[in-house]
Formats: structure tokens, C-alpha cells, sequence
């Protein structure tokens, strides 16, 4: 009998804090199977943000360190320049990287800073109750916009990958989500080519993730994949918009 | 029914599972269930599965799991 699944030894035993059907733990999981993989877990640097998932060190089966709101590509800055040979990645969500944060991603992208990040992009604010994100799409309610995001009061909802995509310091830049089995799958393989890259010394990626908040949204885990799938993706079209060899 | 020819069997950690039923849907067999008689140390109704022997050890439960409540062996 051989075992085809088993826990990776990239996550810790802790059990997490997320909510039934949160896609976080997922990507979780994804992330410690790559770090296992690569080898790298004993190398290996995350910076975890705030949001739901400021627990995230807690998780993470290698070293942690935990940043202010939105600074975490900040902080990984600093760690990478000090210790280069270690591997260092930050995992954010959208209200902290595309909100609060949006300066340091940028500037860290500009700047071509060897470190990774996964982006959590679940198009509102968990943590606090569910208000409205710059991701929140026109027309979702949200505890802070109860008639749904009013387009000429709010703007439309920022595309983060595309706008980091034009930066020519970032190297490696794709949308992915985890949806179904096979997505989950491209998920893997995308953050494992994103996590190879900083590796091999060529400079910034991440791997924005379209994920679900069934609390906030007030769907089941199974309707919140599905109003992904029929709402997010249209705006948010998966797939890769910046590769190393595209850059050079 | 054939049995399919490739077997699997799946182990769920019952007390960590919490009921997000994502395993449910992911199932191409439609063998998993909420077992609604039990209720495990979180609250939750844990996934389980009744017919083993219909289980094609393709992983989906596990890949799909939030939790990581699954293990997957293929026999």
C-alpha cells in the first residue's frame, strides 16, 4: 500500500484558526509542500502579515516573522539583505497588500527584491468583518458598502498582478486559484516556479491566489468556489502575466 | 457496479475536520458524506466515507482539504 497523500512537513501540527471551507488553509498546505520540496524549509524565512491570516507563523514549519500592516515585502527586504542565502517569502492578503501595503509591494518590486509573496486575493476584509477591499468587486456587499461597491463613489477594484506585472524588477508575476482539484494543482506548480526563481537569484515574484471567504461573503464553502468561479475570474482572468524569460 | 480497478483508501483525522464539506464536492466517485450522527471535538459534523471499496485513491478529497484531515493511500 503506498501512501499517494500524507501532511507535508512544511506545516506545523497546529490546527489553524480559519473558518470552515477557507481556502487559506489550502494554500497553506501548498506552500509547505513547495518549501518541502525545494529543500528549503530549513532555509527558509516567511513573513506573515495582518489579516486573517496573521497567525500564519504559527503554521509555517520554518522560521517566522511577523510585520506591521502591509509591510511584510518591507521586512523580507531587510531579512533577504542581511541573510541572502536564506529563502525568503511573504504571505499576505489582499486588505493588507493591495490596501495598506501597496507602496512596499510596489517598491519592492521596483527595487527587484529577491524575496517571493503569495497573495491572498478574497475580494474583501476578513479579519474585521468583512468591509469593503480596494479587490472588493462593483456591485459585492460588503459590511461597509451594504448596496454593493458603487463604481463612481469607489472606483473599480485594483488588479494587483497586472499592475505589478508593468514593473520591470518583478520577474515572475501570475494569477492562479484553487477552486478545483486541477486548479489547485496549476497553484502548486505556479508558486513552486515562483519559489525557484528567488533560488536561482533572478529577483521578485508572486503568485496571487483568488481565494473565498465564506463567512464574510454569507455563502457555504461550496457556493463561495462557485461565486468565485462566475465572479471573480471574469474580472480577475487567471494566468501568467511575467516570466523570466520574458523580462530578459 | 464494476469495481473500479485502481483502489484507494482514505483516513480522515475526524477530530481536526471541520465540516466545510470541500472533500464532499471534490469526490469524483461521490463516496464522501458529513456524517450527520457525529459530531467530533470541534462541533463539526466530520466527513467520512461508508463504501470504501468504491474509492478510486485519485486524492481530490485531499488536495481540495483546507485542513489537511486526509491522508490517501492507493492499494
Amino acid at each position: 500500500m503506498a501512501v499517494v497523500f500524507k501532511k507535508t512537513k512544511g506545516l506545523t501540527d497546529a490546527q489553524t484558526h480559519y473558518c470552515p471551507g477557507c481556502t487559506h488553509g489550502i494554500v497553506h498546505r501548498l506552500v509547505g509542500e513547495v518549501l518541502e520540496e525545494l529543500g528549503v524549509l530549513d532555509k527558509a524565512i516567511g513573513v506573515a502579515p495582518v489579516g486573517c491570516s496573521v497567525l500564519a507563523y504559527k503554521y509555517f514549519n520554518c522560521d517566522m516573522h511577523e510585520a506591521a500592516h502591509g509591510r511584510a515585502p518591507a521586512v523580507a527586504t531587510g531579512i533577504k539583505r542581511v541573510r541572502p542565502d536564506n529563502f525568503v517569502f511573504t504571505y499576505q492578503g489582499d486588505g493588507d497588500l493591495a490596501s495598506i501595503g501597496t507602496a512596499e509591494i510596489v517598491h519592492a518590486a521596483h527595487r527587484g527584491e529577491k524575496i517571493s509573496t503569495i497573495f491572498i486575493n478574497n475580494a474583501i476584509y476578513g479579519m474585521t468583518g468583512g468591509q469593503m477591499a480596494p479587490t472588493t468587486l462593483v456591485g459585492q456587499k460588503a459590511t461597509t458598502a451594504p448596496n454593493g461597491r458603487d463604481e463612481a463613489h469607489c472606483g473599480k477594484p485594483i488588479k494587483m498582478s497586472e499592475l505589478l506585472a508593468t514593473i520591470d524588477g518583478a520577474k515572475f508575476v501570475e494569477r492562479v486559484t484553487v477552486t478545483t482539484p486541477a486548479n489547485v494543482r496549476k497553484a502548486k506548480k505556479a508558486i513552486k516556479e515562483c519559489f525557484k526563481l528567488q533560488l536561482e537569484g533572478k529577483g521578485f515574484g508572486i503568485v496571487e491566489v483568488l481565494s473565498t471567504c465564506p463567512t464574510n461573503w454569507g455563502y457555504t464553502p461550496q457556493e463561495a468556489l462557485k461565486w468565485l468561479e462566475e465572479n471573480m475570474i471574469p474580472y480577475y482572468p487567471l494566468g501568467n502575466f511575467r516570466k523570466p524569460e520574458e523580462v530578459e | 457496479m464494476a469495481k473500479a480497478k485502481v483502489r484507494g483508501k482514505v483516513t480522515f483525522q475526524e477530530d481536526i475536520c471541520k465540516g466545510c464539506g470541500l472533500c464532499v464536492s471534490a469526490c469524483p466517485v461521490n463516496i464522501i458524506s458529513l456524517d450527520n450522527e457525529k459530531i467530533n471535538a470541534k462541533g463539526y459534523h466530520p466527513a467520512t466515507i461508508e463504501d470504501m471499496d468504491e474509492c478510486i485513491g485519485c486524492a481530490s478529497c485531499a488536495t481540495m482539504c483546507p485542513d489537511v484531515v486526509i491522508t490517501v493511500e492507493r492499494l
